[in-house]
């Protein structure tokens, strides 16, 4: 409904109603965003900033929503809304909240334009401000990252709000009349969000494969200059100046977390896209295997831009089945990770994980050892001829040793056992070697690393083989614990009684934890 | 003229005490905030601009804006029986926006109140972690609903001071911060569980205003 407004005055209106629109878009999806926003006060007007806010201004946002506006201004009928989503990284998606800007009929023709619609819509930027922090969506949104993203579009026309379920609640943020009608902001959200709260998203365990990580850089870019604004004091009728706005403004290429779904906006979903690529690779859990059947498990560093792993060891051998997996080390089910040339602390382990090899075929097979820090041998496939053993001029000089290490001169009975077995399996000897290969077992002395032998009556390798096969507690044994569980069960009562007599003391002690 | 009065009532916990009161205070300031006055000739003044700044709760779960200003900030932080938070006890704040108006001497200039916000905190003592967990919860949506009804207040437009001259911005707003320019305001207690001390609070401020010149 047209007024008695002067077209100077209606210039300025659709000027402000129009930046209005725009800045209430910039402040929910950024409030949106997850993180805590800031921006400074200026005492001395800076010019670019509308209604005397620092709002700052994302071109992408910005972008989308003159895209949608498409030059029109809300009017009767024709709402500026703006839907804000959330999407799981299962591909879920359900609407959150949805914010109208609309305008009705009701005029205020006594209102002045350039002074108090002005200020008022400016107290209800401040308002949007509060409000978007309290409704159930931000709290969701501080917390979005691994299992789910908040998403936003906006469109122009008629509020849809079918996606928020039953029940959903409205807020009103705030109106502004003017002379050609009344601007409403509300929102409408979902509450049964609400009820299920971030609690949901929290126990939901970890995706497993790949897990994505959103963080991206915050885009914050100049905003368009614009003039100083400039007012008069009550009383004065005297021609005001306005901030002469450029609507153009600055491209960002930086990307951006949020961006509506599907089909309305193809445009943002490439954002999400770029976003996506621009971001740290991200801690990727995964299995793989060998061509020769060897079990590792894979772990590329994450967030700290983590460098993807070289692949697992190729191992040499066309011998080794698949099925045929060698016992090396003692460890089980470690993993590790190795580059082919790296001369730093590495470590290959190929662990067993089924299959029990006949002796002959474990014994033909490649073993792959580990090895020590620090040592300068690039850790590529070992063959049983030509094992070295690590700091070998420290090692002691005993030919009878090297000699009855099956590892350097395997003995040719199929059925002996692998080497590293029989020594586990020991009760443990120090010192010597115990080449006995008269027996099934061939003693070795097994090597650690760093040590030395002949020093201590207990060397390291002997405490390793004892701690490997300790022996079995005695309270496990069948007789002893029958004994010691009537002798319990006999003395409970007492027990009891002390504890009972004590009750205050521990009562004290639990409220001197609370 | 009458006073616009709008009454707040929170139950909390004896150290969301703090944090409570000045998520209240500072969405309330924020809303009654200008950017600072940049007078010219011919009675044209410019505005400067206001920023904002989200703030975290350490004690509820919460998030409130506040104008991005150290000193106001600081300001709210000084009073004490902000952090007066022991025990359990009831409690009133009372937040006033006034005018000045120049007296003639010997009298000092009057202060009238055109707003007053008084938030009534409720505090209680909670014994187990678990209490105090859903308190946490609790509390934060409750001062959702406030900042909802402060929102609504806000936006009703009644009456505000006229934008002053250059002469008499002082009756008007605070301008003694540097960044921002809130309205004329006050922050004043009363716990009514120790009436000597709510009495004390009243004579001492009858006295600071009729001393005031």
């Amino acid at each position: 409904m047209e007024t008695d407004l002067n077209s100077q005055d209606r210039k300025d209106l659709d000027k402000f109603i129009k930046f209005f629109a725009l800045k209430t878009v910039q402040v929910i999806v950024q409030a949106r965003l997850g993180e805590k926003i800031c921006t400074r006060s200026s005492s001395s007007p800076t010019g670019s900033d509308w209604f005397n806010l620092a709002i700052k201004d994302i071109p992408e946002v910005t972008h989308e929503a003159k895209k949608a506006l498409a030059g029109q201004l809300p009017a009767v009928g024709r709402s500026m809304c703006v839907e804000i989503s959330l999407k799981t990284s299962e591909g879920d998606s359900m609407e959150l909240e949805i914010w109208c800007l609309e305008m009705n009929e009701k005029c205020d023709k006594e209102i002045k334009v350039s002074y108090t619609v002005y200020n008022r819509l400016s107290l209800l930027l401040k308002s949007l401000l509060a409000i978007t922090r309290v409704t159930p969506a931000y709290r969701l949104s501080r917390k979005q990252g691994h299992e789910y993203v908040i998403l936003y579009r906006i469109y122009f026309g008629e509020v849809q709000l079918n996606g928020l379920g039953e029940g959903f609640q409205t807020v009103r943020v705030g109106t502004v009349g003017t002379p050609v009608g009344t601007i409403t902001l509300s929102c409408a959200y979902r509450i049964n969000l609400a009820f299920m709260s971030t609690r949901q998203f929290e126990r939901t365990p970890p995706i497993m494969g790949i897990i994505i990580d959103h963080f991206v850089d915050r885009p914050y870019p100049s905003s368009s200059p614009m003039h100083p604004c400039n007012y008069r004091t009550a009383g004065e009728d005297t021609g005001v100046i306005y901030p002469s706005v450029e609507d153009s403004q600055e491209v960002c290429t930086t990307s951006f977390s949020t961006s509506p779904p599907s089909q309305y906006k193809t445009r943002s979903r490439q954002i999400l896209i770029n976003s996506l690529h621009s971001i740290s690779e991200p801690c990727r859990y995964s299995l793989g295997t060998s061509d020769q059947g060897w079990y590792n498990l894979l772990m590329v560093p994450g967030k700290e831009g983590g460098v993807p792993l070289a692949s697992n060891q190729p191992v040499h051998g066309a011998q080794a089945d698949q099925e045929r997996l060698a016992t090396c080390t003692p460890s089980d089910g470690t993993h590790c990770a190795a580059t082919p040339s790296s001369s730093e602390d590495t470590e290959t382990v190929s662990n067993s994980s089924e299959g029990r090899a006949s002796p002959h075929d474990v014994l033909e097979t490649i073993f792959v050892r580990k090895v020590g820090a620090f040592v300068n041998k690039p850790i590529n496939q070992v063959t049983l001829t030509s094992l070295d053993i690590p700091f070998a001029m420290f090692a002691p000089k005993n030919l009878e040793l090297e000699d009855t290490d099956p590892m350097v001169n395997p003995p040719d009975s199929p059925q002996t056992e692998s080497p590293l077995q029989g020594s586990l399996h020991s009760d443990g000897s120090s010192g010597g070697s115990s080449g006995n290969t008269h027996d099934d077992f061939v003693m070795i002395d097994f090597k650690p690393a760093f040590s030395k032998d002949d020093i201590l009556p207990m060397d390291l390798g002997t405490f390793y083989r004892e701690f490997q096969n300790p022996p079995q507690l005695s309270s496990l044994s069948i007789d002893i614990g029958a004994q010691s569980m009537a002798e319990d069960l006999d003395s409970l009562p007492e027990k009891l009684a002390v504890h009972e007599k004590n009750v205050r003391e521990f009562d004290a002690f639990v409220e001197t934890l609370q | 003229m009458n006073c616009r009065s709008e009454v707040l009532e929170v139950s909390v916990e004896g150290r969301q005490v703090e944090e409570a009161m000045l998520a209240v205070l500072h969405t309330v300031l924020l809303h009654r905030s200008t950017g600072k006055f940049h007078y010219k000739k011919e009675g044209t003044y410019s505005i400067g601009t206001v920023g904002t700044q989200d703030v975290d709760c350490d004690f509820i779960d919460f998030t409130y804006v506040r104008v991005s200003s150290e000193e106001l900030d600081r300001a709210l932080r000084k009073v004490d029986a902000l952090r007066n938070s022991g025990g359990d006890g009831l409690g009133q704040m009372s937040l006033e926006f006034y005018q000045k108006k120049k007296s003639r001497w010997p009298f000092s200039d009057e202060c009238i109140p055109w707003e007053v916000w008084t938030v009534k905190v409720h505090v209680v003592a909670l014994a187990t972690e678990q209490e105090r967990q859903i308190c946490r919860e609790k509390v934060g949506e409750k001062l959702c609903e406030k900042i909802i009804n402060i929102v609504e207040v806000m936006n009703r437009h009644e009456y505000l001071p006229k934008m002053p001259t250059q002469s008499e911005v002082d009756n008007v707003f605070d301008t003694g911060l540097r960044d921002v320019q809130p309205y004329l305001y006050k922050i004043s207690f009363q716990i009514t569980d120790a009436l000597g001390t709510s009495v004390t609070t009243t004579m001492r401020r009858l006295i600071k205003d009729t001393l005031a010149l």
